[in-house]
């Protein structure tokens, strides 16, 4: 409750870390914040050309299945990877000014937010496009973001405060995100796969978010308790241990920095 | 009687050196197994115990290393005690560097309004004050610049500026007045005075005694982090700072 006040009391410094890093990245670029629309789009014609083209695989729609696992993954790996240096980033002012430090990886994770919802709107605008039927179980697509959020912010709370006491993460992550790319069902379907590789994909917790958000954004369907019971557990499971690790170290991240 | 704003109890403050920097997983494993974590403590501060009353202006007296800058970051909240505890009543100020949490990609206007964050302000204190920001700083050319372009006199302005354009309880200030012109130094000492007037408890680092005897009643000696003597200003100075 106490935190959640503070939060509350910092929700001004919260949007202006945000709003911060949205105007740094596309101040001088011509078209601004039009470019977080057009990255993804971009990004998936160059994919649907290359993998509807020379791998072939048997997916119907292929752009809007590779751009439901793209708007998640992309997510996930930019907020983390945003999150990794930001307590070590914003160091000087750590020592300077008290401010309760998890407000720098939320913030990370709120900027990427807003780029996830620009995605989200590319999606649409691709599903309107090659006349996908849009049907009311979109309705249920908070929640595989909701749950992608949880995950991703126990993520970057267990980095951030990782990579204080252990620079070597930040060189690690990088290789550790493009693994983790390769095990994600993103751009490929999931039956291709060799039976024992497919259980190591199929245990990955990013595997069933994508497949939460594609039943109800593209497959039309009402999702199963299950499955959400499975990701709900993932997202809890991380975030507890991403704030226990980050609340029981955070005290000591100034001698560090 | 008067009432208590800052209360430090039986307060110590230890640091471990590293004799080497140990910042990579495999460099703390190689040192864990051969037991070679050297680690030496220093004491910065030992059993400090003192409270400062409301209105009072305290300045803390001593060579460099001695410790200040370790009490005020404590007072702060940035630092925790290893031991001991500090009690603050009222919202804190603190000007421990002017313009941390600057972005210098940012103009001076979107700085204010982060600074003003950084420092616990809503929106809608900061649109307030913000004619109120720029006026104090006088930097009405330049509120669409980036601050990349300003110079380290400009900075400290602006800085300077935020923190004390509303009236809190408690206002930290270490070392920053030798920054800025005469004319803008002198504006600082009159505001800082204003403050003192409207209830503001001031605690205060300065190496330069004038300074300290025209804005402190109070005073603290603090040797290797020790306190020597506790009382007022004029007879600590003419002891100490002879």
């Amino acid at each position: 409750m106490g935190h959640f006040k503070t939060t509350l009391k910092y929700k001004f410094l919260l949007n202006e870390l945000v709003m911060r890093d949205i105007k740094i990245k596309y101040r001088r670029s011509f078209l601004g914040v039009l470019w977080t629309l057009l990255n993804p789009l971009l990004m998936m014609i160059v994919l649907t050309l290359i993998f509807s083209n020379i791998f072939r695989f048997s997916i119907d729609n292929f752009p809007v299945y590779l751009l439901c696992g793209q708007l998640i993954f992309n997510f996930f790996s930019e907020a983390s990877n945003m999150a990794l240096t930001s307590i070590l980033s914003n160091g000087s002012l750590i020592k300077k000014v008290y401010v309760p430090k998890y407000l720098f990886p939320l913030s990370k994770v709120f900027s990427s937010l807003v780029n996830l919802f620009a995605s989200f709107v590319a999606l649409l605008l691709v599903m309107i496009f090659t006349q996908s039927q849009i049907t009311w179980t979109i309705l249920f697509a908070p929640l595989p973001l909701l749950y992608i959020c949880l995950f991703t912010l126990g993520v970057s709370l267990l980095l951030s405060a990782l990579s204080v006491f252990f620079r070597d993460i930040m060189h690690l992550y990088g290789v550790l995100l493009t693994a983790w790319m390769y095990f994600t069902p993103v751009f490929y379907p999931l039956d291709i796969l060799p039976e024992g590789i497919r259980s190591i994909v199929e245990f990955n917790p990013l595997t069933s978010f994508i497949n939460l958000f594609r039943e109800v954004v593209m497959y039309n369907q009402v999702p199963t308790l299950s499955l959400n019971l499975v990701c709900l557990a993932y997202s809890l499971v991380m975030l507890g241990i991403g704030a226990y690790v980050f609340y029981k170290n955070q005290d000591k991240f100034i001698l560090h920095i | 009687m008067s009432e208590v704003i800052v209360e430090i109890d039986h307060v110590s403050m230890q640091f471990n050196l590293y004799k080497e920097r140990v910042d990579s997983i495999k460099e703390y494993m190689i040192k864990m197994f051969k037991k070679q974590m050297n680690v030496e403590p220093f004491i910065a501060l030992q059993d400090i115990s003192f409270k400062v009353e409301k209105g009072d202006s305290l300045a803390l007296l001593g060579m460099n290393g001695s410790g200040k800058s370790t009490l005020l970051k404590l007072i702060a909240g940035v630092l925790k005690p290893t031991t001991g505890s500090i009690k603050t009543v009222g919202t804190i100020a603190p000007m421990i560097e002017l313009g941390a949490g600057f972005d210098i990609d940012l103009t001076a206007r979107e700085n204010i309004f982060l600074n003003g964050a950084v420092l616990g302000y809503s929106k809608a204190d900061m649109v307030s004050h913000f004619d109120k920001i720029i006026d104090f700083s006088e930097l009405h050319d330049f509120v669409d610049v980036p601050i990349k372009n300003f110079s380290s006199g400009m900075l400290a302005r602006l800085g300077f500026s935020i923190s004390t354009v509303t009236q809190p309880d408690i206002l930290i200030i270490d070392e920053i007045l030798s920054v800025g012109d005469y004319k803008f130094q002198e504006k600082c000492e009159i505001r800082i005075h204003e403050m003192i007037q409207g209830g503001t408890t001031i605690l205060f680092v300065s190496h330069s005694m004038e300074q300290v005897k025209e804005i402190c009643n109070k005073a603290v000696y603090i040797e290797k982090g020790h306190v020597l003597e506790y009382g007022d200003v004029h007879q600590i100075c003419d002891r100490y700072m002879v």
